[in-house]
């Protein structure tokens, strides 16, 4: 049981952060798009493909490849970060790009390639797992055949609670753990699992029940997201003068 | 002028329009056959893609509302030549995947040692049936059908390639309207592009964006036909004031 306590912005410990927007179909040229706002940060998704693969001598001949691009841009954070990809986005990318193979049905695009864009506009810890949740918003939008959406949510531990969806601010604390958490609704199959810190099993079991919880929220957010962005299509707007 | 066959009950016009995404499930039933766009866990049928779910008897069909071409034995398509070989021509059919046009294919008798290029050029446009696809999706097109032919001057643009339905309408009665009020030649290929030539060809591929954009929606022959009245009436209107 979660005890009741307040948090810095007022939230319960179960609570995701508020306002919690998913919007489809953001970005014009891309094949497409998602936008995850989940307080102050916010996360722009593009899905460019399934396209040829370029150069040709990587491609595989039974699936597409899936290449993720994480990337922060340089006024995202409150001291400017250097361009270019390091160490951290390279394995968000990589971490991210394996997530996402396990939804998307690669064996229906052979020799092909699927280029996920993830920038973060704004960052205030958390945005793995917005691009995340993005990415999977975007994947469906540009109507790539997947098994599921594909949720994803931090939990954490922060001056000995037990919360979700921590801001900088809780993961600043002095005890503080977080661990991103996406999975797939229908299978229950967890597919991202990060954390570091010391924690005591009980304390991780009660961090995955909360992040499932939280998880389900967003799920049916980027439903949402999916059936307003494509529910224009079937109403009438006026005929353009 | 060609018109597209379209087989029985395939239209999106269905009394049955609710939008599904992936992972959601349509109908948790063994008395049901899984068509395309689905699949089958246990005894649920869930979509694959965001579309709309179309059945034909007992077979459960998602059509998509978005994605790529992916090409299929049978299908007309619009191509372009984009490259050359010893007895073949590279086609972009506006697909993640080239075609083939092998000098067979062709209606012309290619003389032995003669250049390709006199035949078909990089850059010209075809209108070609997709004769073979392999399991790891390379193509071959065919010339070799009455209705498949080289095209000519015009203008070519894309539409999302699962509307392309939409747009030809039952029993091809959209493209036929939108062809005999703007005078235009229209061929339409599967692979959403869609080649136009004649006098009000910007009010034509105006109207397919139309149709494009609201494909979900019932009563839009009327719609598009007022759009259409109204686009030719500005136009003349405008012809009789320069006279």
């Amino acid at each position: 049981m979660v005890k009741k306590i307040k948090r810095s912005d007022g939230r319960a410990p179960d609570e995701l952060r508020k306002p919690y927007i998913i919007k489809a179909g953001v970005v014009k040229r891309a094949q497409g798009s998602a936008l995850v706002q989940s307080g102050k940060t916010i996360v722009i998704a593009a899905v460019y493909g399934p396209k040829k693969v370029i150069p040709k001598h990587l491609e595989d001949r039974d699936k597409a490849i899936l290449r993720c691009r994480y990337n922060m841009i340089t006024f995202s954070v409150k001291d400017r970060k250097k361009p270019g990809p390091d160490k951290r986005s390279v394995e968000i990318s990589k971490v991210i790009a394996n997530a996402l193979s396990r939804v998307v049905m690669l064996e229906e695009y052979p020799r092909t390639l699927i280029d996920v864009d993830l920038e973060v506009i704004q960052a205030d810890a958390g945005t793995r797992v917005a691009a995340l949740t993005a990415a999977s918003v975007a994947l469906a939008d540009a109507g790539i055949a997947m098994k599921d959406l594909m949720p994803a949510v931090a939990a954490g531990r922060a001056n000995g609670q037990i919360l979700l969806d921590l801001t900088k601010e809780e993961e600043d604390a002095e005890d503080a753990v977080d661990m991103p958490f996406a999975y797939i609704p229908s299978t229950g199959e967890i597919t991202l699992l990060q954390m570091d810190g010391i924690v005591d099993l009980n304390e991780i079991k009660k961090m995955i029940d909360l992040a499932k919880k939280g998880a389900q929220q967003i799920y049916e957010l980027q439903v949402k997201a999916l059936k307003e962005r494509y529910a224009a299509l079937a109403t009438l707007s006026e005929v353009v003068k | 002028m060609y018109l597209l066959k379209r087989k029985k009950g395939d239209y999106m016009e269905d009394k049955n329009m609710e939008i599904v995404y992936p992972g959601s499930v349509i109908i948790d039933s063994l008395d049901v056959i899984p068509g395309q766009n689905v699949y089958r866990v246990g005894s649920k049928v869930i979509s694959k893609r965001v579309g709309i779910v179309v059945k034909k008897g007992s077979i459960i069909n998602v059509v998509p509302l978005n994605g790529v071409y992916i090409p299929k034995v049978g299908d007309f398509v619009i191509g372009e030549i984009v490259d050359i070989g010893v007895s073949f021509w590279v086609v972009d059919i506006n697909s993640p995947y080239d075609a083939y046009l092998g000098i067979y294919d062709t209606k012309d008798f290619i003389e032995k040692e003669s250049d390709l290029a006199d035949y078909y050029d990089v850059g010209d446009l075809i209108f070609a049936k997709i004769s073979k696809v392999t399991r790891t999706k390379f193509v071959n097109v065919t010339l070799k059908d009455p209705q498949a032919k080289k095209l000519g001057k015009g203008m070519v643009i894309n539409v999302t390639p699962s509307r392309v339905p939409r747009i030809i309408g039952k029993g091809g009665s959209m493209i036929k309207l939108i062809k005999e009020r703007t005078n235009t030649r229209i061929y339409v290929g599967q692979n959403g592009a869609i080649w136009i030539s004649g006098e009000n060809m910007e009010i034509a591929a105006e109207a397919i964006f139309y149709v494009e954009e609201h494909s979900v929606v019932k009563g839009l022959t009327e719609k598009v036909a007022e759009l259409l009245d109204k686009r030719l009436g500005d136009a003349n209107g405008k012809k009789d004031k320069e006279e």
